[in-house]
C-alpha cells in the first residue's frame, strides 16, 4: 500500500512540482505557503477527512472503499502528495539561474530547457521521494482511522505495533517496530545509493 | 570583415530604470574578434545577455544578420549564438555529455565531433569523467568545447578566464584563437584583463557606466587611443 500511494503520490506531485517551480504566475506564493501548509499536515486530521469523504453518508461513501486497503492508499497519497510536489518545487527552484541561463544560451527550447532543469534537481526530487516514503510509512493514525486495522486486510506494520502494545504484547510489537525500522532503512539506503550514483 | 553579423542602435537595457546598458551605436564585423574591457558594472555582461538573445533591450534595436530582432526571437536564430560564462555551468554529466548536450538539443547526431573537439581541448582522456569533478581550467575548457562544438556563427565569451592559472588561460586563447581563424567565427569578448585584448583582439571597446566610450583597432586602442579616458584606462589608471 505505502508503495502504491508512494508510486501515485510521486507520478502527479513531481511533474506538478517541476511546473510550479518553473513557473512564474500571480498567487505562485500562496500555492507555496498552501504546500508548506500540507507538508506539515497532521496524518490524523487527513484520515479524518478521508473519513468522512469515504464513509456511508460522505460524497464518495457509494464507491464503498473505507476500512479497505483503497481507503489507506487515499490517505497516504494525500499525506505524501505535498511533500512530493512541495520538495520537487523547492529542488527545482534551487538550481542556478546562472546554469539556467546557460542552457538557453547554447539553444534549448523551453521545453528542453524544462526537461534539463529537472534532470539537474534530481537529487532532490529522490529526497522528496524518500521524504514521502519516511512520512507514509511510519504514519498510523490515518490508516489507523480509515483502514479500521482489520487482520489480514488493512492491518499493516504501524497499525499491528499499536494494537500489541494496547494488549500488552510487547515482544512482538518490538519485533514489528525492529521490521519496520529496517525496511524503512532499506529503503532509503536504496535511495540514498541511487542519488550517489546520479551524483557521480 | 566586411559586413556586420550585428548592428545595434540606440541599444538600452534598464534595471529598475538605472541603465546600465546604452549604446548610440556599434557594429560587429563578420569574423571579427571583439573585445570589450571597462570596469565592473560597465554594462559589459548586460551587452553579451542583449547580444545572445537573453534579455531583451529597455529602446532601441538589434539587428542580427540583417534582419531586425522584436520581441520574439526565432530559435534557428537564437541556435548560431552561443555564451561561454565567467562560471562553467556545466550539467551533472560526464565531460562527454556536456559537450554532446548543444548537438543533442539540436537533434544533431553525436559521432566523432566530441571526441575531436576535446582533443583539441586536451580532455579526451577524460571523456567518461563526471564534469563537475574536474579541476577549475578543465570544467572552463569543457564549457568552451561545449560552445565551439555546435559551431556557432557567434562565439560570446563573458570573462571565460578570469578565475584561471595562466596555462589554462593560454590553453582557451590558443583555442578560441584557432576556432576564429578556421572556421571564421565572430567572437566578442568581455574582459577585465587589456593584455588578453590585445593578445586576441582585431577591435577593442571600452565601456564606462554602460556606454561605449572608445572602439578601435587593437593597436590604435592601446597605441594612440583618441579618449583620454581610455588613454588612461591602458595605463592602468582608475577610471569610472
Amino acid at each position: 500500500m505505502t508503495g502504491i500511494a508512494l508510486i501515485i503520490s510521486t507520478i502527479i506531485g513531481a511533474p506538478l512540482g517541476a511546473v510550479i517551480g518553473l513557473s512564474k504566475f500571480p498567487g505562485k506564493g500562496f500555492v507555496r505557503a498552501l504546500l508548506y501548509t500540507g507538508m506539515g499536515l497532521p496524518p490524523v486530521v487527513v484520515g479524518l477527512f478521508v473519513y468522512l469523504a469515504l464513509s456511508r453518508s460522505g460524497p464518495l461513501g457509494p464507491l464503498g472503499w473505507l476500512f479497505t486497503p483503497r481507503a489507506m492508499i487515499v490517505a497516504q497519497t494525500i499525506i505524501a502528495l505535498p511533500l512530493t510536489m512541495g520538495l520537487t518545487m523547492t529542488s527545482v527552484e534551487s538550481v542556478s539561474p546562472e546554469l539556467k541561463r546557460q542552457i538557453v544560451a547554447l539553444g534549448a527550447t523551453r521545453a528542453q530547457a524544462a526537461w534539463a532543469i529537472l534532470r539537474e534537481a534530481r537529487i532532490g526530487v529522490t529526497a522528496a521521494i524518500v521524504a514521502a516514503f519516511g512520512g507514509i510509512i511510519s504514519e498510523v493514525g490515518a490508516v489507523m482511522l480509515v483502514g479500521g486495522n482489520i487482520e489480514g486486510k488493512t492491518r499493516v506494520l504501524t497499525t499491528a505495533i499499536v494494537l500489541n502494545t494496547r494488549t500488552g504484547e510487547f515482544s512482538l510489537a518490538l519485533a514489528l517496530g525492529i521490521i519496520l525500522l529496517a525496511l524503512a532503512f532499506l529503503a532509503n539506503a536504496a535511495m540514498l545509493r541511487l542519488q550517489g550514483r546520479m551524483n557521480d | 570583415m566586411n559586413e556586420p553579423v550585428y548592428q545595434l542602435q540606440d541599444l538600452k537595457k534598464e534595471y529598475a530604470g538605472r541603465i546600465v546598458t546604452d549604446l548610440e551605436c556599434l557594429d560587429i564585423w563578420r569574423g571579427e574578434v571583439l573585445a570589450l574591457v571597462g570596469p565592473s558594472g560597465a554594462g559589459k555582461s548586460t551587452l553579451l545577455r542583449l547580444l545572445n538573445f537573453l534579455e531583451h533591450p529597455t529602446a532601441g534595436r538589434i539587428i542580427y544578420q540583417g534582419q531586425a530582432i522584436n520581441g520574439s526571437v526565432p530559435l534557428a536564430v537564437r541556435r548560431q549564438v552561443t555564451t561561454v560564462f565567467q562560471r562553467p555551468m556545466l550539467l551533472k554529466a560526464s565531460v562527454h555529455d556536456n559537450v554532446a548536450y548543444g548537438l543533442r538539443l539540436r537533434g544533431q547526431r553525436v559521432d566523432g565531433q566530441v571526441h575531436d573537439i576535446l582533443a583539441r581541448v586536451g580532455l579526451e582522456l577524460l571523456a567518461r569523467s563526471a564534469a563537475h569533478k574536474l579541476s577549475g581550467g578543465e570544467m572552463q575548457r569543457v564549457a568552451l568545447a561545449r560552445a565551439l562544438v555546435i559551431d556557432p556563427a557567434v562565439l560570446l565569451l563573458d570573462e571565460p578566464t578570469a578565475n584561471l592559472d595562466p596555462y589554462n588561460i593560454g590553453l582557451i586563447e590558443d583555442i578560441v584563437r584557432q576556432h576564429n581563424r578556421e572556421r571564421g567565427t565572430t567572437v566578442v569578448l568581455v574582459t577585465h584583463n587589456v593584455f588578453q585584448a590585445r593578445r586576441l583582439a582585431d577591435r577593442v571597446g571600452l565601456m564606462l557606466s554602460g556606454r561605449l566610450v572608445e572602439v578601435a583597432d587593437t593597436h590604435m586602442f592601446f597605441d594612440a587611443p583618441s579618449d583620454p579616458r581610455t588613454a588612461a584606462f591602458v595605463r592602468g589608471d582608475m577610471v569610472y
